[in-house]
Order: structure tokens, then sequence, then C-alpha cells
């Protein structure tokens, strides 16, 4: 176990150096560096001299090595518009998109499998027939669209959510959360809802072919035989069998659910890291954008890590074939 | 149907049987007439659309922002109403449409040929050659394809170029692994066997022999990646990192009316979102029905 868990550390590691390296040759060779990180306001000797202090003038190895030393020393340059360290805004706006992902994957979960398990339960019946056809729905529609139509039916025509920023915080742990206050939920619903969407579609087809499949087999005739109630059989036998494979799905989705918060954060104006870097790309604000891509990468390779081991503890099969 | 039994019953060619398994589905058989439409209405543009929406002379500033149904001045009839130009909805759909399917088509053609060629060389040829490109396709899977458009376009900077470029990137990986996995299957077949017997340059045996064997999932994938690239090009110009202003498609206009949206003027946003809505589920029902008649495990 301890070697499987090094092993994929390794690997982890591997991905996170490929990804430095994708990112520091597309701002070094493809486009021009010195235009990207510094200032176009600058004058000639403020150019001269950051050239110097950014080592341009080094081979492009060593000035991959800077890159990387600021890198693991949290330092990714300042952003030209808010002449603040890249690093420092993206972790300001972090929380922000944090809570907006958490509540979305909170949402898919808990409205995709009561409804995957009613459509699993009744295959045939009207409501679990309109259940497929409305998931196929939340496949289809553009992220962005359900958006706007939610910002025009609930806040603009029936007027009971608002339609953009976070509403009131409270403080929690020196961090501003909207989900504390009553304003700030009001605020949280819509664009949750909208980010989770797609992933509630996910989540309900998956439960309802675990269902499908788990209620044929033996050990679900066996604890019928044993006289266990359906509610017992159902929430108790069949749910912790069909979990393994959603809760899988719901962890790796985590990292598109952040990735796609740029596109809710942008239609609800939602303060988060999405939005600043939509914003960023718009004005070419380059060491932005590098820090939010570092970040990013990061959280995917740690979330796929957590999700490996999270499998592990849940599924003692797999616990025993890498202990192998 | 040969040899002993004359020909009593005609054999139905394979293309026919096709036809026959696909219009099992009237869903499906809508999905693909609309499919059509939506295609003949984009190659139709100037033809049919009651305005040119690019040309300047035609717009009347003072016919801004009119809801569906409102006539001009001119006598002219928008259906779906005008944007802030006064620019006829309808027109611009029309032309955004082709926009759309120009990036969506185009960029998933060339991702299917870029994707299948690696993916069949990795299968044919093994070793390391087989590893670097798969290791390339598992790390590009592994990122969600709206952050690798972003990252694309955020190095490249905008246009219709490289938002294709962005959204070829983000497809090819997807068809490198079902060529290969195709691939690796058909590879060990006799008829693959006889023809490397035949000493036939590698290339041919590749792309004549091993290809066409290869093609019905990957047509599959094809069509799904369509609908995608057209949603992800949508998303992408509605948060104005697309398309320029100059050549609109769906998701510009959508991002156009946004601001509009607020004020109770739906149209805007409105109908470019449902061209946007019925192009993407046609071609995804088309694509279901596909992979059902395509996949040979489902075949009695």
């Amino acid at each position: 176990m301890t070697t499987w868990i090094f092993r994929r550390l390794i690997q982890a590691i591997f991905v996170v150096l490929a990804m430095t390296v994708i990112v520091f040759v597309g701002v070094h060779v493809i486009g021009d560096p010195l235009e990207m990180l510094i200032s176009p306001q600058a004058d000639a000797v403020e150019r001269a001299r950051a050239i110097a202090l950014l080592g341009l003038d080094k081979p492009l190895w060593q000035q991959y090595v800077y890159f990387l030393w600021g890198a693991v020393h949290f330092d990714l340059g300042r952003s030209f518009v808010f002449n603040e360290p890249a690093l420092q805004l993206i972790a300001q706006r972090l929380p922000a998109t944090m809570e907006l992902a958490v509540t979305a994957v909170l949402m898919s979960v808990l409205i995709g499998i009561p409804l995957g398990l009613y459509a699993g339960l009744r295959p045939d019946s009207f409501s679990g027939r309109s259940i497929m056809a409305g998931s196929i729905l939340g496949f289809s529609l553009p992220t962005f669209w359900v958006g706007l139509m939610l910002i025009m039916v609930f806040a603009v025509q029936l007027g009971w959510l608002p339609s953009t920023g976070r509403g009131q915080t409270r403080e929690l742990f020196g961090i501003e959360w909207s989900f504390l206050t009553r304003d700030g939920l009001a605020h949280l619903v819509m664009p949750a809802f909208n980010l989770a969407l797609g992933n509630i579609a996910l989540v309900l087809r998956l439960t309802r072919a675990g269902v499908r499949e788990n209620l044929s087999m033996d050990y679900v005739k066996f604890a019928r035989a044993k006289g266990l109630s359906p509610a017992r059989v159902v929430f108790v036998h069949v749910l912790k069998n069909i979990l393994i494979p959603i809760v899988t799905v719901v962890g790796l989705e985590f990292g598109s659910v952040i990735a796609f918060a740029v596109v809710t954060e942008s239609i609800f104006a939602w303060p988060g890291m999405g939005k600043l870097i939509v914003d960023s790309i718009n004005v070419l604000d380059r060491p932005v954008i590098v820090a939010y891509l570092m970040v990013i990468v990061f959280l995917f390779v740690f979330i796929n890590l957590a999700v490996d081991l999270l499998y592990t503890v849940l599924d003692p099969r797999v616990r025993l074939e890498s202990r192998e | 149907m040969s040899g002993a039994t004359p020909a009593l019953v005609r054999e139905e060619s394979p293309f026919r049987r096709f036809c026959r398994e696909f219009s099992a589905s009237p869903l499906a058989v809508g999905g693909l007439m609309v499919c059509a439409l939506i295609v003949l209405a984009a190659l139709l543009a100037p033809w049919i659309s009651p305005q040119n929406p690019y040309d300047l002379a035609q717009l009347d500033i003072m016919d801004g922002r009119l809801p569906p149904g409102s006539t001009s001045a001119g006598g002219l009839t928008y259906w779906l109403g005008t944007d802030d130009q006064g620019r006829d909805m309808l027109s611009g759909i029309i032309y955004g449409l082709r926009i759309s399917l120009i990036v969506g088509v185009g960029s998933a053609a060339v991702a299917f040929v870029v994707g299948s060629t690696l993916g069949l060389t990795a299968a044919y040829l093994g070793g390391k050659t087989e590893t670097l490109i798969m290791r390339l396709v598992d790390l590009q899977l592994s990122f969600p394809a709206i952050l690798v458009a972003l990252m694309i376009l955020a190095f490249l900077g905008k246009g219709v170029g490289n938002v294709m470029l962005a959204l070829i990137i983000v497809g090819w990986g997807g068809y490198a692994r079902t060529a290969r996995g195709a691939a690796l299957v058909e590879r060990r077949r006799e008829y693959m066997e006889a023809a490397e017997c035949l000493a036939l340059p590698r290339w041919r045996l590749i792309f004549r022999h091993l290809l066409p064997n290869c093609l019905p999932p990957l047509i599959v994938i094809g069509t799904i990646q369509v609908a995608r690239a057209i949603t992800l090009e949508a998303t992408l110009s509605f948060l104005g990192l697309g398309v320029p202003i100059t050549e609109p498609s769906l998701g510009l206009l959508i991002a156009n009316g946004y601001q509009y949206m607020l004020s109770g003027k739906y149209w805007i946003s409105f109908y470019p979102g449902i061209a946007l809505l019925v192009t993407v589920v046609a071609i995804n029902l088309v694509g279901d029905q596909l992979r059902d008649v395509l996949n040979p495990r489902l075949k009695r």
C-alpha cells in the first residue's frame, strides 16, 4: 500500500512537471515572453532591467529553472492590472470558487442520487421515463445559455433570486463565505445549480444503471429472502454497492466543475478565480494566467490522487490487489 | 445466400442494412432531418435570410432592439426581433449558424484525421511510439476541454483560426484512443496478416487495410465531437475569447444579448440559444443512433 501511494505520488509530480514545461513553453516559446511578462507601458530602461531581472538573456533551460524556482517559492510574477503578486490574487478568489464548486457537487449528489434511484426502481413508469428524458437535456444544454435562461426566469421575470454577485458574506476562519447568510445563500443557489446541471444528469444516469444492475444480483435476492424490508435492501445494501462508481466519478468531475466555474462565474458575476482568469485573458494579464494554470494543474493532480486513495478505502478489492 | 440455394432472397447490401437499422428510431431520423435542414440553411444563407446582417447599408440603428414580430420602415418583418444594431435576428442566426458549423465541423474533421492517424500508428507500431502517443492522450484527456482551450487561447490570442486550433487540440485525443482500441483488435485479424505477407508498404497497410475496418467507432466519436466542438466554440465566444465580432457565431450572438437580458429584452439571447440547442440535440440524436447501429456488441 505504502509503495503504491509512493508510486502514485511520483507519477503526480511528473504530471505537474510536464505541465510546467507546457506552460513554460507556451509563454516563452510560442508567445513573446517580453510582451507577456512586461507591462506594455514600460519604457526602454524598465524593459532592459526586466529582461535582466527575468533572466531572458539566459539560455532557455536556465530560464526554465528560474521559472520552477519561482514556482516552488510561490512567486509567479505580479499582475499588470492589480500590481499585486499573481498567486495572491488567485488565492484571494479561490474560496469563492471552491464554495461554488462544492455546493454544485453537493447538489448533483443530493438531486442526482434520489432521482436516479427512483428511475432505476421504476424504469417503466412515466416519471421514470421523464427523468431519463430530462437527463438527456441536462447533457445537451449549453451551460452558459442555461445560466442566462435561469437569470431571465428567476431574476428578471419572477424576481425570486438575485442575478449577480455573492451577496452578503460572513467571516469564518478568516475567509468570507456566502453560505452563512440568507442573502448569500440566495445568491449561491442559481449559479451552483447552473454549474451542477451536467453532473446531476451524470450522477442520475450512473445511479439508475447501478440500481438496475444490482437489483438482479444474488446478494439482493438473498437479502430479500432474509426478510429485510425493501427500504433496507435498497438504501443499505444496493446503495452501498453503487456508491463506489459514483464517488469516483463525482470526485473526478470535481476538477471539471472548477474548470467550468469559469463560465458560470462570468455569467453570474461571481467573484471567483474563474472570472479573474477570463478578465485576465481579455486584458492579457499574463502572470495571472500562468499562476491560474499552475494552481489548476496542482488542484487537478491533487484531486486525482485523492480520488485514487478514496477508491482504495471504499473498495477493499482494490486494496487487496495493490497489496499483491 | 450463395452456392446451392438459388438467390430467392436478394442479400441486403451493407449500406441498405445500415439505412434500415438507422431508420428504426424515428427520433434519430428526425434528428438527421433537422441536421440536414440546418446545414442547408447555413449553405444557402445569402439567399434565404431576409437581410444581409453584415451589410451596414441594410441596417437601420433606429430599428434596434425591436421585439419579435415588429415591422421595419421598409416593410421588412423581424420575426425574431432585432439586436442592438437593428440587425434582423433571424438573418443573424442563419449567418451565425454558418460560422458555428464551419468552426465545429472543420475542427472536428482535422481532429479526426490527426487523432486517427496517431492512434492507428500507435497501435500498429507499438513500443516506444505507442507509449509516447498514448501518454500524450492521457495527459490531454485528464484536463477538461474548456481548460485546455482557455490555455491555448491565452497563449495564442483570439480569432477563428486559434479557436479551431484549440478545438483540434482538445478533440484529437478521443479519436486517438478509439482508433488505437479498434486497431489493436483489427491488426490481429487474418486479412492484416495476409496484407503483411504481401509486403505492402507500411502506410498502405495502415491506411488502406487497417483504417477502413476501424472506421465505425470513429464515425460515432466524430458525430459527438462535432456537437461538442460547436458547444465549446459557443462557450468560448460567449466568454469573449472566441471568434471576433466581425464573424459572429451563435455564441457571440448570445453574448451580445446578455446585457439586454436584465431589462427584459430576452430575444437577442434567447433565439440564438434555441438554434444552438436544436443543432446540438439533433447531432447528438444522430450520434446516439449511429452508436447503436455501428456497435458490433449490440449486433444480434
